[in-house]
């Protein structure tokens, strides 16, 4: 026997596959099919868990989604463990091991349950109001042990195994919800010939159909119809049917998120299947059929384990076989609860009683009681209960008081009646409507397309619910273009579900102190609400959050209406008043594996690698990561560190030379009989006389005035530019290029092409460097003559197409080989192979920067700021006088940019030249005044020079061109630093090697 | 995730294909440096920030390349319409979403 409470004949399990799990230890046998919590009442398990702030037991209260209280750890190996996992929802697999959570050292005895005897104290508000005094104790005393206690299940400590899919997917419609709604509409909607996508969360179709005993839906059994018409659909081509699949979050233009769980009901599932999937669907027409969710009743003690709702205890008995109890006692403001009690005493379980806190139940109800032998106590409230791990008995009244009686129950169901799943209607920004004559919520108008149907709409007979859904399947087919065709189904024998109540029932009102729980898992009662609203919280909102109400893991799917209704009675204020908080995605907990999905490891963030990256990494490179691109850093030989690696490859660039590779620069093709005018109106120099074949090196401004990017541009030909843009700025500089030329000026004739990579480029430096390359260079003259510094040819290099330029960055005499990338490796070992024998050497980009520092030339981003003009940087000369017009001319003019007193970039010596100045540290005139000091600027490059035997750095300092010579402090920590301003150049002032 | 129409390829493609740059209808001025220190100020740092419906500039960046001006109402997000650059003000239906609006 899979468990005692198994009821021989009753559910639709088959008795002979059984399996066995674990739940803390013990080792338990359920059916195939079984989700934990039914496989755990099978076995006579009631206790599930702990709540989350009085550490109170508790079973299970529901049977879905919408569970608050069994949650458990679900764990396969060390790295593959889910906290917080419903049992509800968790089907049993073979050999499945399941713990239970918030508790220690065992669920039964729990230390932390002394919160609950300490629960004065831990009223609604307690955390803002407690640990506000002293303020050095939140850091070392109140946060640690709040951080402890808090939380529920246990994050796994390795990284996830599991894989996950992802999936785009177009539909001309989606229903959401497999009920007996959600297949009328997807069986018209697919008469039609639309594509359709029918997802539920369940394991099977058939929503309530699946209980719901006495319905018979076109002849058979309901759940056999649901069965049936899932199948059919399932076999038709324009019909997708996704079970295990949530529907968790509706988005703009009826883009809808499913996750799909694949393989965790599997015992042993193959490695090439994901454990999830991710449906990100696009659908021309939605239909929401998502049922609703039935409400408990809020009375005094109402979390006892073995307290639950009433349609949780039909579908343990109606699906999978399990009575909740012996002696069952039933608590409802509603009638869909009798039919709960009315299959449990025909399957031959012991009802105590009925009690409804209503005068007048429906039609026939009584006389079916009567029938059955149960005692019904109309007029009567169930106002506590009693009982330590699990309930043991409730305690009856008449409403408005009386002789109590007390009924000896080992589970007792409750109802207070249904509430319509409208959360995915009301994220696709839909607003809800009250309905005063049944007091709930209901979809009102759509704002995209999309309709609700069934009992999400508050449809409540079956025969309304079929028709209407067929009717919403069929217009939102003929919405996509397709003829309507005819679908007729019957339905009958299904009970009312209308009515109930919401908020505190008898003996939890506004005078009482009893523990009557209206969030469970947040552990907030009826009196928590109460005290928020008199501590002044008047918005649904503010009584949310400072209750906590609704904000659990279940999102109050059944707290939501009780809690509002509550705040409503204290504020003396109708329900739609009050309002209801917004319901957001997701509807249930989405694990970080689906959304994350591929995108981890390397596949995180793209990296970007030059055609000569196999070859840094073959020799040793250190890389950096500038942007996406992987950038060799620096070539430590053996018994190297960095310092000593970039101290001999600065020393050997400027003795023989070195090669770096430069591929990362930005480059755009600006090609047109426009060309240069355009080029005119980007870059502050003037283009115009440019003469093919010669660079330079320009200036792109934002209108504001500032530096937005710097490079060399090369005139190829008359009507054709080479333009080099920073690594980092090449696709805004596109960008900014781009709507220029698209927006302002578009009577020009010029073609923009990013060309980064489509060139690779090895830039060669130093007194060698024409020597290195002049064997594998054709139809090139290379004497400076011919081929001066700032200089650009077309020609062959190892007999492939090169745009050869003269220019340096480094301030020796230098070359910058661009080749198409293709041959880049063939072409760079070759010139490897010249500059090795020659004692040349591979420098990284660590080295480049130390070299360029050493001539002042600036970095755009690192020296500037987006603060910084070409004046502050002293690069006024590249501003062409005589231009009427470029971006950023006029940003220039503003008086702020004119002022005297702006920070200019100079050069830093430390007087101690050893000392090596942090970047980004501050500088001030007097080291002791108190603070705040007043700042004068700050460094923005510093380095140990090789060549110059000494620190440098450069800086951005008020009016710092005027103050040659002086001396600034710069504070650290625990000392300060003397410097002196100089030039920015620090090495070949007159900067004459470049022309060597 | 949002569609928006593309009025250069006449597609709705998804929003990850675009990008938004700024307010429409801004144009530099032709003499940009004679103009006053007060109108470089609303040329260029002043802008709109209606409830409701605004004047948008996209562009169509991992697609055509294109800049695009849209009309969207910020409260829904809902794009009215998209048209090509240099184009007119399109007129639109009076009243609509654009006046009140519920964003919270």
């Amino acid at each position: 026997m899979s468990g005692a409470n198994r009821i021989a004949g009753a559910g639709r399990l088959t008795p002979a596959k059984k399996v066995r799990f674990s739940f803390d230890g013990e080792i338990y046998t359920a059916l195939e099919g079984d989700t934990l919590a039914s496989a755990l009442l099978a076995n006579g398990v009631h206790l599930m868990g702990r709540s989350f702030k009085y550490h109170r037991p508790r079973g299970v209260l529901g049977a879905g989604a919408e569970e608050p209280n069994a949650l458990m750890g679900i764990e396969r190996d060390a790295s593959r463990q889910q906290p917080n996992v419903r049992a509800t929802v968790q089907e049993v697999f073979e050999g499945m091991t399941a713990v239970s959570q918030n508790r220690w050292p065992s669920l039964a005895f729990d230390v932390g349950s002394v919160n609950n005897l300490l629960s004065p104290i831990f009223a609604a508000g307690f955390y803002y109001k407690t640990f506000m005094w002293p303020k050095i104790a939140w850091e070392k005393l109140y946060e640690p042990i709040i951080r402890g206690a808090a939380g529920l299940g246990v994050a796994p400590a390795s990284a996830d195994t599991d894989h996950y899919s992802s999936r785009y997917l177009h539909a001309d419609v989606l229903i959401v919800g497999g009920g007996v709604s959600g297949l009328s509409a997807a069986l018209a909607a697919a008469k039609t010939g639309a594509s359709v996508i029918l997802c539920d969360e369940q394991a099977q179709m058939g929503g309530a159909l699946s209980y719901e005993s006495g319905v018979s839906v076109d002849g058979v059994s309901g759940f056999d119809w649901a069965s049936n018409a899932a199948a059919q659909l399932a076999a038709l081509d324009n019909v997708r049917v996704l079970t295990r699949t949530t529907a968790f979050g509706y988005y703009a233009q009826n883009f809808v998120g499913l996750v799909e769980r694949v393989t965790d009901h599997l015992a042993d599932p193959r490695a090439d299947m994901p454990r999830e999937r991710l449906w990100q669907v696009r659908a021309r027409q939605v239909i929401l059929a998502t049922g609703s969710i039935e409400r408990h009743m809020v009375f005094a003690n109402n979390d006892r384990p073995g307290i639950m709702l009433s349609s949780a205890a039909r579908i343990y008995l109606n699906q999978y076989g399990v009575a909740v109890g012996t002696k069952v006692g039933v608590y409802t403001a509603n009638d869909s609860a009798y039919e709960t009690a009315f299959d449990l005493k025909r399957a031959g379980v012991s009802v105590e009683a009925i009690v409804d806190c209503r005068d007048n139940p429906g039609e026939g109800l009584l006389s079916t009681a009567a029938d059955l032998g149960i005692q019904v106590l109309t007029g009567h409230s169930v106002v506590d209960t009693k009982g330590a791990r699990r309930v043991s008995s409730m305690i009856v009244e008449r409403n408005g008081g009386g002789a109590r009686q007390t009924f000896a129950v080992d589970a007792l169901i409750m109802s207070a009646g249904w509430t319509p799943s409208v959360h995915l209607y009301s994220q696709s920004r839909g607003k809800v409507v009250w309905d005063d004559g049944t007091q709930r919520f209901l979809p009102g108008e759509c704002p995209q397309d999309c309709a609700s149907v069934g009992a999400c709409n508050g449809t409540d007979a079956l025969q309304a619910s079929i028709d209407e859904a067929i009717a919403a399947g069929v217009q939102a087919a003929v919405d996509c273009g397709k003829k309507p065709a005819s679908t007729v189904i019957t339905g009958e024998g299904a009970g009312d579900w209308t009515g109930g109540m919401a908020g505190s029932a008898a003996g939890a009102g506004a005078d009482t102190t009893v523990k009557a729980f209206v969030d469970f898992q947040n552990d907030v009662t009826a009196k928590d609400i109460r005290l928020a609203v008199r501590e002044g919280m008047h918005s649904i909102e503010h009584v949310k959050r400072f209750t906590t109400n609704g904000m659990a893991s279940d999102q109050g799917k059944t707290s939501n209406i009780h809690g509002l209704a509550i705040a409503a009675e204290a504020l003396n204020r109708e329900i739609p008043q009050v309002g209801l908080t917004t319901f957001r995605a997701p509807y249930t907990p989405v694990t970080f594996g689906s959304i994350v999905n591929h995108g981890r490891g390397g596949l995180f963030d793209p990296a970007r690698k030059t055609p000569f990256h196999d070859w840094e990494e073959r020799h040793g490179a250190v890389f950096e990561d500038v942007g996406q691109w992987k950038r060799a850093w620096y070539y430590p030989r053996v018994g190297e560190d960095m310092h000593a690696a970039v101290n001999r490859e600065c020393r050997t660039v400027r003795e023989s030379a070195g090669l770096f590779d430069a591929s990362t620069l930005g480059k755009i093709e600006v090609v047109g009989p426009d060309a240069a005018q355009f080029l005119d109106l980007m870059y502050t120099n003037g283009w115009s006389k440019l003469k093919p074949g010669r660079c330079k090196y320009g200036i792109m401004l934002r209108e504001d005035g500032f530096i937005y990017d710097d490079g060399v541009v090369a005139r190829i030909a008359e009507d054709r530019f080479h333009v080099t843009t920073t690594t980092g700025g090449a696709p805004r500089v596109l960008h900014h290029m781009e709507d220029y030329l698209q927006t302002e000026f578009p009577h020009l004739n010029v073609w923009l092409t990013s060309s980064s990579e489509q060139w690779a480029v090895i830039a060669v430096q130093g007194p060698k460097a024409r020597e290195i390359i002049a064997p594998l260079v054709e139809g090139i003259d290379l004497s400076s003559e011919a081929m001066p510094h700032m200089s650009a040819r077309e020609g062959r290099i190892c007999g492939v197409p090169t745009r050869l330029f003269r220019v340096s960055f480094t301030g020796e005499a230098g070359y910058e080989i661009n080749v198409p990338a293709n041959y880049g490796p063939a072409v760079w070992d070759a010139v490897w192979a010249q500059a090795e024998p020659l004692g040349a050497c591979v420098y990284g980009t660590e080295t480049m920067h130390v070299l360029r520092a050493e001539k002042g030339f600036i970095i755009v981003g690192q020296d500037t700021d987006g603060t910084v003009t070409p004046h502050d940087a002293g690069l006024g000369w590249a501003i062409a006088k005589s231009k009427p017009d470029y971006v950023g001319i006029r940003g220039l003019m503003r008086p702020d940019l004119m002022a005297d007193g702006r920070k200019q970039l100079i050069g830093l010596k430390t007087k101690d030249p050893n000392t090596v100045l942090e970047e980004g540290a501050q500088i001030v005139a007097d080291p002791n005044q108190p603070v705040p000091m007043t700042m004068l600027g700050h460094v923005t490059s510093s380095y140990w020079s090789q060549n110059c035997g000494r620190s440098i750095a450069m800086a951005l300092l008020v009016d710092g061109r005027a103050k040659m010579g002086q001396t600034f402090y710069v504070p650290m920590p625990d000392h300060t630093i003397e410097v002196e301003v100089s030039s920015t150049v620090f090495f070949d002032e007159k900067g004459e090697r470049v022309n060597g | 995730m949002l569609l928006i129409h593309c009025p250069y390829c006449n597609e709705e493609r998804p929003e990850l294909e675009f990008r938004h740059a700024g307010e429409a209808h801004i144009a530099r001025p032709t003499n940009i440096t004679a103009i006053s220190d007060e109108e470089f100020t609303q040329f260029f740092f002043l802008r709109d920030n209606p409830k409701g419906i605004a004047f948008e500039r996209w562009r169509h960046m991992h697609g055509c390349g294109r800049f695009f001006n849209a009309v969207r109402d910020t409260v829904t997000d809902k794009f009215v319409t998209t048209y090509e650059a240099g184009q007119p003000r399109p007129d639109l239906p009076a009243g609509g979403e654009n006046e009140k609006g519920a964003g919270k």
